[in-house]
């Protein structure tokens, strides 16, 4: 299960170099071979045409809020769109500060588990992990949010003594939850592609194993490991179920580091909470899919950076 | 990106109650059919096309709708009568527009649905078919039983802040709504927080946690000391403390019930909507409801008339 499309061109990547390099060299296609290729050409050309569309149908139905809310409002601290007030900073803000949250908590419990997978686990435990991940990607966000309200946010609530349990800090933990699978995966690719030279060097100056680790290999797969970040990111961001479940929704300014422990509203709930009962072509409509567009550059902007983190590591020719 | 998309319009509650109380529903249909047909001696329908009426609208009032058609139906096998929830406002439009013959709704109608019915050629009836009064609801472990309006309208604009100002513990409040499209949001906020004041321009403080569905209010009420929430009668459990209510200052303070609710401070109407004077099958069902269906209303949590 693929969450983004810039992690599924990752792992299409290297197959499709092979296949063009070995089309090259054979002569005299047959004409099967042909019709499969152009099919596949056409499938895969009309997923671009899928997000154009979507993007195009995003701004159609998001961009007049533009005219029909002042900016001053739109742009404002207040969300009570049954009040015609529409600012969604307190939304864009709080999208923001539960994924900050969730990258902080995940990236070390990420890059760690890679680096044990990788670097230290005996094979039988390799084994069983790997697959283990895999299904971790697998659990509905649904599922999640369940054990969140009735398990985490008490717990969240007791332990720290805050006035609910349903805070920014419990999205942020069930955030990096789900963030983790696509993490570790890329960050345990990243690991992998570095070479074993680098790694007999170091053993060969006298370096420990943990020296090794931690001073050649990680370093060596940083660019590989940032990109895993921002996949997380990504999926992070774009999560809705399980954030609206957990984090109270209550449209606050998170501004100070206390508001982790406080309710935020995200843009994902807010749109999930709201589309369901506003009268289409409204003005709330309209801001509803603003909010839409939003987030659809945010996640744009993020895979773009993660793909051209590939692109990067390519060019330079080093590390795969 | 398109995943993202995807995902957020799945994910929308709505959506999934519609879905489950469609098959739930059809479910009903189904063995209401099948009983008559066993009936050994039941009349042959000349025709197998059954009449439909079409019921959709506010979340409130879907369970006793669901209930009422299902009494209904056995009773009148040649009927088939189809509810959906969805909200007021979408079951308003959908009888604007003609898709559905009677309406749900736990507000009247707006002046600007009114506009958009008669712009449609539409004479909408208003009938009032149960009341619903709004508890207040806190954690069993919390010493407060009563408040006053005011002091409730306090609490939610985020004027009181700790339960010791109003006699409880020395504990932070914790403030609990629905999402802002809901009926039972709107009613609550005029005639709680602004006190039946049209001028006045109070809101819900924005600490409120907004949360989407009456199991997500319930579940905090229970686990959470600090926690109050609001919400249809019919939708509280006995694992919530009711709190007493009144108008006034020095009361009477009342705890809401089906025999107090003509003197709690907290109810409203529940309406159906019909667009013209009911005819036929319609008028028939509508009939019902007032004299049968009231029986359910209790057994439901509501109010009858």
């Amino acid at each position: 299960m693929s969450q983004n499309w810039a992690l599924s061109l990752y792992n299409i990547l290297p197959g499709l170099r092979k296949r063009i390099a070995g089309s090259s060299g054979t002569a005299g296609r047959s004409w099967s071979e042909a019709v499969i290729e152009s099919t596949i050409r056409v499938l895969g050309f009309s997923t671009i045409g899928f997000v154009l569309l979507i993007f195009i149908f995003l701004l159609r139905e998001g961009l007049p809020m533009l005219w029909e809310v002042s900016p001053g409002n739109l742009f404002g601290t207040r969300w009570y769109p049954t009040f015609d007030s529409f600012g969604t900073l307190p939304l864009i803000l709080g999208s923001a500060y539960v994924t900050v949250a969730a990258i902080i908590i995940a990236l070390p419990l990420g890059v760690a588990t890679a680096v044990f997978v990788r670097e230290a686990a005996p094979g039988w435990a390799r084994e069983v992990l790997k697959p283990l991940i895999e299904v971790l990607a697998g659990i509905p966000s649904v599922v999640l949010g369940f054990f969140g309200m009735h398990v985490l946010a008490p717990l969240v609530r007791n332990t720290l003594n805050a006035p609910t349990g349903l805070t920014a800090f419990t999205g942020a933990v069930l955030l990096a939850y789900m963030s983790l699978p696509t993490i570790i995966s890329v960050a345990e690719d990243a690991l992998d592609s570095v070479p074993k030279s680098y790694r007999d060097a170091a053993l060969a100056m006298g370096a420990t194993r943990w020296q090794t680790i931690w001073r050649v290999v990680v370093p060596a797969a940083g660019s590989g490991i940032a990109m895993a970040v921002m996949l997380g990111m990504g999926r992070a961001i774009g999560e809705t179920m399980a954030v609206m479940m957990v984090t109270g929704n209550a449209a606050r300014m998170p501004l100070s580091l206390g508001s982790l422990f406080m309710p935020v509203r995200t843009m994902t709930a807010t749109v999930a909470a709201e589309m369901g009962e506003v009268a289409s072509g409204s003005v709330h409509y309209h801001v509803l899919f603003g909010i839409g567009i939003i987030l659809f550059i945010l996640t744009f902007i993020i895979n773009i950076v993660a793909a051209s983190a590939i692109f990067k590591k390519r060019r330079k020719g080093g590390l795969r | 990106m398109i995943d993202i998309i995807a995902r957020q319009s799945h994910a929308r509650t709505p959506v999934f109650r519609l879905a489950f109380m469609a098959v739930f529903f059809f479910l009903v249909i189904d063995a209401a059919a099948g009983c008559s047909r066993e009936k050994p001696g039941a009349v042959p329908e000349p025709d197998r096309s059954r009449r439909t009426i079409e019921n959709k609208g506010s979340d409130t009032l879907v369970n006793l709708a669901l209930a009422w058609a299902e009494v209904y139906m056995r009773s009148h096998p040649d009927v088939s009568i189809s509810v959906t929830g969805g909200g007021s406002g979408t079951g308003i439009a959908a009888m604007i527009n003609g898709t559905v013959s009677i309406a749900n709704a736990s507000r009247e109608m707006k002046p600007e649905e009114k506009a958009a019915a008669k712009a449609n050629g539409i004479d909408p009836v208003e009938f009032v078919v149960a009341n619903d009064a709004i508890a207040v609801v806190v954690n069993p472990a919390n010493p407060v039983e009563q408040l006053t309006l005011k002091q409730i309208s306090d609490i939610y604009t985020g004027r009181v802040k700790n339960w010791k100002e109003v006699g409880g513990e020395n504990r932070p409040i914790v403030l609990l709504s629905r999402e802002s499209n809901s009926g039972t949001y709107v009613y609550f906020l005029e005639n709680v927080i602004r006190m039946g004041e049209s001028k006045s321009k109070l809101l819900f403080s924005p600490d409120t946690l907004l949360l989407p569905s009456s199991e997500g209010i319930s579940s905090e009420i229970r686990q959470n000391p600090n926690a109050i929430g609001y919400d249809g009668l019919g939708y509280v459990t006995a694992d919530q403390k009711v709190i007493a209510v009144s108008k006034y200052e020095n009361g009477p303070f009342i705890v809401p019930s089906a025999e107090t609710v003509k003197y709690y401070p907290i109810s409203r109407p529940l309406y159906m909507y019909t667009a013209g004077q009911p005819t036929g099958q319609i008028k028939d069902y509508i009939e019902w409801i007032f004299n049968g269906g009231q029986t359910l209303v209790t057994k439901l949590g509501f109010v009858p008339l």
